[in-house]
C-alpha cells in the first residue's frame, strides 16, 4: 500500500490531459490467500471535476487492474483551474486528490 | 527442473537465433508497444510520494528525519545522488549503493538499528517496506541525469572489480552465473528479452529501468530486491541484504550503465 | 449509462432545484453515484448481457471507435486499454474483456468538454477480445480487438 492518490494535469494545446493513479487492491473476489477467499475490494466510481465541474463520471469493476492509472482529456480547462478526482468503493470507503492544471 | 528449463530456453533462444529474431519481431514491437502505454502513468509515484514523507518525517530513537542524510552530493542533497552511486564514503569508508547509504543515515541520524533495518527490506502485499518507498523517492530525483559512478577511488575500482568477478562467477545446483544469461545479444526467455549487460547499450537499458513497480505484485522494488531475484533463479542461497557483495555486483552494473540517462523508476511486467 | 442517470434524476423528482443543480453537477456528492453502479450491468456474466444491461445490444460496428491495445500484452494482470470515439456527441464509452467472468469492466461518461477518450489498465483472464461500445445521440457503436496474454518469464 501506497500514498493514497497522484493526480496530474497537463493543458497542451487547448486538451488539458489528467493523469490519476490509486492506490487500490482492487480485489477481484475471486482469489485465494492459503484457501480463503479474499473478499471483493473495488473501485466502484471515479469522477473527476475540472474548475467545479462534473467532466467524467466512470463506474468500474474488478476487472482494472490493481492501483489503477486512468488517463482523461478535456477540453476548455485552462492554467490555474483545480482538478479534482474522487472515487469510492464496494466498501463504502472513498478518497480524493487534486492537482492545478498546469501548462505542458 | 525448473532451473533446467531456463537452460534450454535460453540454448534454444540462442541456437535458433536467426528464426526467432524473423518470428519475433513483430512480437518484440507489440511487447514494446505494451509497455510504452505502460510508461503513460507508474504506480511507482505513489511509493516515490511516501518516500518523500518518509524522508522528511522525525522517526527512529533519535527521534530525527534524514534530511541532513549525505548521499554522496553534500548533506541533504538527493536530486541527482542516485545517478552517481555506489560510491565510496569516507564516514563509513566504504563503497556504499543506495539502500545500504539509507542504511547508514537511519542508524547514525535516526539511531535505528542495522542488524534490525536488513531483516525485512522488502515489501509485501501486507507489510508496506519504508525501505523500498525511500528508494523510489530518491530514484525519482536522478530521473533523466546522466548515469555518472565515480571510478577514481581505489576502493570504488577494488569493488567495480569484485563485481564484475560475481557477474561471472559459476556456481550453484545449476553451475550458473549472471553471464550465463546476461553475457549474449539478441536472446530471450519466452517473451522477455535478456539484455547483455557485458555491452554499454545492454547494461544501460537494463540498468537505467531500475528500481521498478512491478505490475504482477503491485509493488514497487529496489535494486536488492532486484539482484536477489537473480540469485533465486540461478538457485543461489539468497545473499545478505545491502552486502559487500551485492554493492560490488551493483557497482560493477552501475559503472557500465555510466553515459547513459537515468530512467527510472521503471514500470515492469 | 445515460439510461442509469435518467432513472436516478426521475427518482429524486426532475423538477426540483435539486435535480437542476444535480443536472448542472455541482452539489452531487460521490455516494450518489455508487448507487448508479448498475449490478445487472456489471455483474453479467456474458456480453450480450452486459450489452442489454447498458442499453447497448445491436450496436453497430464502426471504425470510429478507435482502440489501442497491445496485440499481446506480457502479463495479463495490467493490460493498458485506450479508447477514442470520432463520434459526434458520444456520451460514454463502455469497456468490455468477454473472456472475463463478468464482460464489463467499466464505463465512462462525459460532459462539460471532457473528450471521449480514455485510457485503463485491465485484467484480462486469458487471450481475449477487448470491445468497446460507445452510446451517442441514443445510439450503441462498437468496435473490437483481440489481445494475447502472454505467461512471462524472468526478471525483465
Amino acid at each position: 500500500m501506497a500514498s493514497s492518490m497522484r493526480v496530474r494535469a497537463l493543458l497542451k494545446g487547448d486538451v488539458t490531459a489528467i493523469t490519476a493513479i490509486v492506490s487500490h487492491p482492487m480485489e477481484t473476489g475471486m482469489r485465494k490467500d492459503g484457501g480463503k477467499v479474499i473478499p471483493a475490494h473495488f473501485i466502484q466510481v471515479l469522477t473527476v471535476d475540472v474548475d467545479g465541474k462534473r467532466v467524467v463520471t466512470s463506474h468500474l469493476n474488478t476487472a482494472v487492474s490493481s492501483n489503477p492509472v486512468f488517463n482523461f482529456k478535456v477540453k476548455g480547462a485552462k492554467v490555474g483551474d483545480k482538478a479534482v478526482v474522487s472515487w469510492v468503493d464496494n466498501l463504502g470507503e472513498k478518497g480524493s486528490g487534486e492537482a492545478v492544471v498546469a501548462a505542458g | 527442473m525448473k532451473g533446467r528449463l531456463l537452460i534450454s530456453a535460453a540454448v534454444v533462444s540462442l541456437g535458433m537465433a536467426g528464426m526467432a529474431w524473423s518470428q519475433g519481431n513483430s512480437a518484440t514491437a507489440e511487447i514494446e508497444k505494451y509497455r510504452e502505454m505502460l510508461g503513460d502513468g507508474n504506480p511507482a509515484e505513489l511509493f516515490e510520494m511516501d518516500g518523500e514523507a518518509l524522508w522528511a518525517t522525525a522517526r527512529g530513537p533519535k527521534n530525527a528525519s534524514l534530511q541532513k542524510c549525505d548521499l554522496g552530493l553534500g548533506a541533504g542533497v538527493v536530486k541527482g545522488a542516485y545517478a552517481q552511486m555506489p560510491r565510496y564514503f569516507a564516514d563509513s569508508d566504504k563503497v556504499e549503493d543506495l539502500e545500504s547509504r539509507l542504511m547508514t543515515c537511519m542508524v547514525k541520524l535516526q539511531g535505528f538499528d542495522r542488524a534490525e533495518l536488513s531483516k525485512k527490506p522488502f515489501g509485501t502485499a501486507n507489510y508496506k517496506s519504508d525501505m523500498e518507498a525511500l528508494v523510489a523517492y530518491v530514484v525519482g530525483q536522478s530521473r533523466g541525469m546522466p548515469m555518472a559512478v565515480p571510478t577514481a577511488h581505489p576502493k570504488e575500482k577494488a569493488a567495480f572489480e569484485l563485481g564484475k568477478q560475481i557477474f561471472f562467477y559459476r556456481a550453484g545446483p545449476y553451475d550458473f552465473s549472471c553471464a550465463t544469461c546476461h553475457a549474449m545479444t539478441d536472446a530471450r526467455i519466452r517473451m522477455q528479452d535478456l539484455p547483455d549487460l557485458t555491452s554499454p547499450a545492454g547494461s544501460q537499458r537494463a540498468y537505467t529501468s531500475w528500481p521498478a513497480y512491478r505490475v504482477s505484485q503491485s509493488l514497487f522494488r529496489s535494486f536488492q530486491w532486484r539482484l536477489n531475484d537473480c540469485f533465486r533463479q540461478q538457485r543461489f542461497p539468497e545473499p545478505t541484504y545491502a552486502s559487500e557483495s551485492t554493492i560490488a555486483l551493483t557497482s560493477y552494473l552501475a559503472t557500465m550503465a555510466n553515459g547513459a540517462t537515468y530512467q527510472g523508476p521503471g514500470i515492469k511486467r | 449509462m445515460n439510461v442509469m442517470r435518467r432513472s436516478v434524476l426521475r427518482s429524486m423528482g426532475a423538477g426540483s432545484a435539486l435535480a437542476a443543480m444535480l443536472v448542472t453537477g455541482l452539489i452531487r456528492p460521490i455516494q450518489a453515484f455508487a448507487a448508479d453502479w448498475s449490478k445487472a450491468a456489471f455483474e453479467a456474466k456474458t456480453v450480450p448481457d452486459g450489452m442489454k444491461a447498458i442499453g447497448a445490444s445491436g450496436a453497430a460496428e464502426s471504425k470510429d471507435v478507435v482502440i489501442t491495445a497491445p496485440a499481446i500484452a506480457e502479463n495479463g494482470a495490467v493490460v493498458p486499454i485506450s479508447v477514442v470515439s470520432n463520434i459526434p456527441n458520444t456520451n460514454s464509452i463502455s469497456i468490455f474483456v468477454d473472456k472475463n467472468p463478468m464482460p464489463l469492466a467499466g464505463s465512462f461518461e462525459f460532459a462539460n468538454g471532457a473528450l471521449p477518450d480514455v485510457a485503463v489498465r485491465l485484467k484480462f483472464s486469458d487471450t481475449s477480445v477487448v470491445r468497446a461500445v460507445v452510446m451517442a445521440g441514443g445510439k450503441a457503436y462498437t468496435s473490437h480487438k483481440e489481445v494475447k496474454v502472454t505467461a512471462g518469464g524472468c526478471g525483465g
